[in-house]
């Protein structure tokens, strides 16, 4: 069963600076195969850094702390040796890489992932049901990564991407912002369809509560101030819809 | 020369390109400090620019000509050669006054050439040699002429593209010299009315390359396309001039030029000039030089010029960028389990991809898209 665990994280923007300014204060958090995080916060509370810092973005530095992934140290691994160990971030804001094709990159990104070239023909197929279920138009696999992408268009890849690399564990960095309702649907499903066997975890890190109408957390965290402050069922999500961050926010700021 | 207040309307400010003659005693030997030779190291043109190349060097031509195209080797006194263009600088008339045969390219009026046109031009040895190619599109015409250069040369050559009314050239020309090369090539296109000119030039080989490519138009609607892949390694010196000389009313120009540079001292040099002049109303226009610079010990200069002198254009700009690797894309890529080398290389070939991808030529197109894997893998 897998199992990502974070201890006591602490991390600090590289900017330059002697020493960068700690966004994260000693996160603990455990993701379990079979089970669905929502990690909730105001604006500024940290949320994006630790999705970053997890996935090994060079902008952010672990000043001290743990994470591991089935019992690896996830922290002493480069970048792509985090993604084959089996974990993904879907970016909320995903780069537009010219030049390179969406085929090209699934393949090259699929290939990386599972030790082996897909055959051209299976290939073909899995990336056209994949994007089939997800409402994608074929010829987007010709375009340029990202390139001239809506942002629902760049949310819906980055899903794609999930289901067909199927990781570990996934942290989608909040893939709900910015799509209408049909798209947020498709979205959804397509997180849904990723956790169904059970086999994997997911962290939600979303701003909203909107998502979780069709993803069904069973955790629901509220971090701020770089930290968890706060834990619960489903239920906790429902009284930040109606009561917002703001008793939180003191919680965060008084730590 | 005196300073600005002489430029009148009408003419351009630039003095670039101005003069021009067949003389090579019109040009002064170049010191370096001209705006022209500013950048080319000129004590590696092995004498080419101040008349003391010696030998007689060979670049061989071969041809493969399409069925509906001739191709023939012609004297020095050949009528048709000389027409396109007048040497705009020191190299080039020397390379006019010590030609010896000249290689025609004849695409008679309305033919269709039903495949590429491919000249071979194989360097012999390090002796100097000097070129000239002329390739003539007559009204309505249509081929796509493929210049591949290999082999060790120190060579200086024109290129004139007659491009009739019209007519549809594309042309590709391969810079796959040997290490010890230099070659100095202008590349002179005139369009006539309505005429299309599509340009790739792929430098990768070779000790210095200095091509300088011209469009010049001779009659409305003319529409060139020029388009530039280059890499430049270790000690490298890799230098395209572009000059688009909108004289003529309603006619457009694209410019795109990208290169990779990796290793100590290797150089590239992008110069973009375009003028705007008064009758060229309508005129549109956009430049574009963007490179990659992959390691340290790398040097760019990016230098584009543009001299609007009518106040009735319908597009005009440029554009120049170079930078790193961006983090973000390696970041991206490599968060999908690619390993940093393969992502690098991915991101490369992408940028030089969107302008391989346009070479029509299949077979061309993959032997650069190969060649440029190797240089990325070294």
């Amino acid at each position: 069963m897998a199992t990502l665990e974070i201890r006591d994280l602490h991390v600090s923007v590289a900017d330059g600076a002697e020493d960068g300014k700690e966004i994260l204060r000693g996160v603990d958090l455990t993701v379990k195969a079979g089970e669905t995080h929502a990690l909730m916060g105001p604006n500024g509370s940290g949320k994006s850094t630790l999705a970053y810092a997890v996935a090994g973005h060079p902008k952010y530095q672990v000043t001290s702390g743990t994470v591991t992934l089935d019992g690896e140290d996830v922290l002493a691994m480069s970048v792509d040796e985090r993604a084959r160990a089996g974990l993904f971030l879907a970016m909320q804001y995903p780069v537009e890489v010219p030049g390179v094709s969406v085929s090209n990159f699934l393949r090259s990104a699929i290939t990386a992932v599972r030790g082996e070239a897909p055959k051209l023909r299976d290939f073909a197929k899995e990336l056209k049901a994949a994007m089939d279920a997800l409402s994608i138009d074929p010829a987007f696999a010709q375009r340029s990564l990202n390139e001239g992408f809506s942002g629902g268009e760049k949310k819906r890849h980055e899903i794609l991407q999930l289901e067909l690399l199927k990781p570990k564990i996934a942290v989608l960095d909040e893939t709900d912002s910015g799509l209408d309702v049909d798209a947020l649907k498709v979205v959804s499903e397509g997180v849904n369809r990723f956790g169904a066997a059970g086999e994997t975890g997911t962290l939600l890190i979303t701003h909203y509560t909107r998502i979780l109408r069709y993803v069904k957390p069973d955790f629901v965290h509220v971090f701020s101030g770089g930290r968890v402050v706060a834990q619960g069922g489903p239920e906790l999500a429902d009284e930040l819809e109606s009561e917002g961050y703001e008793k939180y926010a003191k919680a965060g700021a008084s730590a | 020369m005196s300073g600005l207040e002489t430029a009148t309307v009408g003419q351009p400010l630039s003095t670039l390109h101005e003069k021009g003659s067949y003389e090579v005693a019109d040009f002064e030997v170049p010191t370096g400090r001209e705006e022209e030779w500013r950048f080319t190291p000129l004590r590696r043109l092995r004498g080419l620019h101040n008349g003391t190349a010696e030998g007689d060097g060979k670049v061989l031509v071969e041809a493969e000509a399409a069925p509906e195209v001739t191709v023939e080797t012609v004297g020095r006194d050949d009528p048709r050669l000389g027409r396109a263009y007048r040497p705009a600088d020191r190299v080039s008339a020397q390379a006019w006054a010590s030609f010896t045969e000249a290689t025609v390219v004849t695409v008679p009026k309305e033919a269709v050439a039903s495949a590429p046109t491919v000249l071979r031009l194989n360097g012999e040895g390090q002796a100097a040699a000097f070129g000239h190619t002329t390739v003539i599109l007559e009204p309505f015409a249509q081929a796509t002429v493929v210049l591949v250069h290999r082999g060790s040369a120190t060579y200086a050559d024109n290129v004139e593209f007659v491009v009739g009314d019209g007519a549809f050239l594309s042309v590709i020309s391969l810079q796959d010299w040997a290490d010890d090369t230099v070659h100095v090539s202008h590349q002179y296109a005139r369009l006539g009315r309505d005429a299309r000119f599509t340009s790739h030039n792929i430098t990768l080989g070779g000790d210095l390359v200095r091509i300088s490519p011209t469009v010049a138009y001779a009659g409305p609607g003319g529409d060139a396309a020029m388009y530039g892949v280059y890499f430049a390694d270790g000690g490298q010196h890799l230098e395209h001039r572009l000059l688009v000389d909108h004289t003529e009313p309603n006619c457009r120009s694209r410019v795109d030029y990208r290169g990779a540079l990796q290793d100590q001292d290797a150089h590239a040099v992008w110069i973009g000039d375009v003028i705007i002049r008064v009758a060229a109303e309508g005129t549109d226009t956009y430049e574009l030089n963007r490179n990659l610079v992959l390691t340290d010990g790398t040097r760019v200069d990016s230098v584009p010029n543009l001299e609007i002198l009518t106040g009735e254009v319908a597009g005009a700009g440029h554009a120049s960028a170079s930078g790193r690797l961006d983090d973000e894309h390696l970041f991206y890529l490599q968060a999908r389990g690619i390993p940093f080398d393969q992502a690098r290389r991915m991101v490369v070939q992408g940028f030089l991809g969107q302008l391989i991808e346009r070479i029509e030529v299949e077979d061309v197109r993959e032997k650069v898209q190969a060649a440029i894997e190797a240089e990325l893998e070294r």
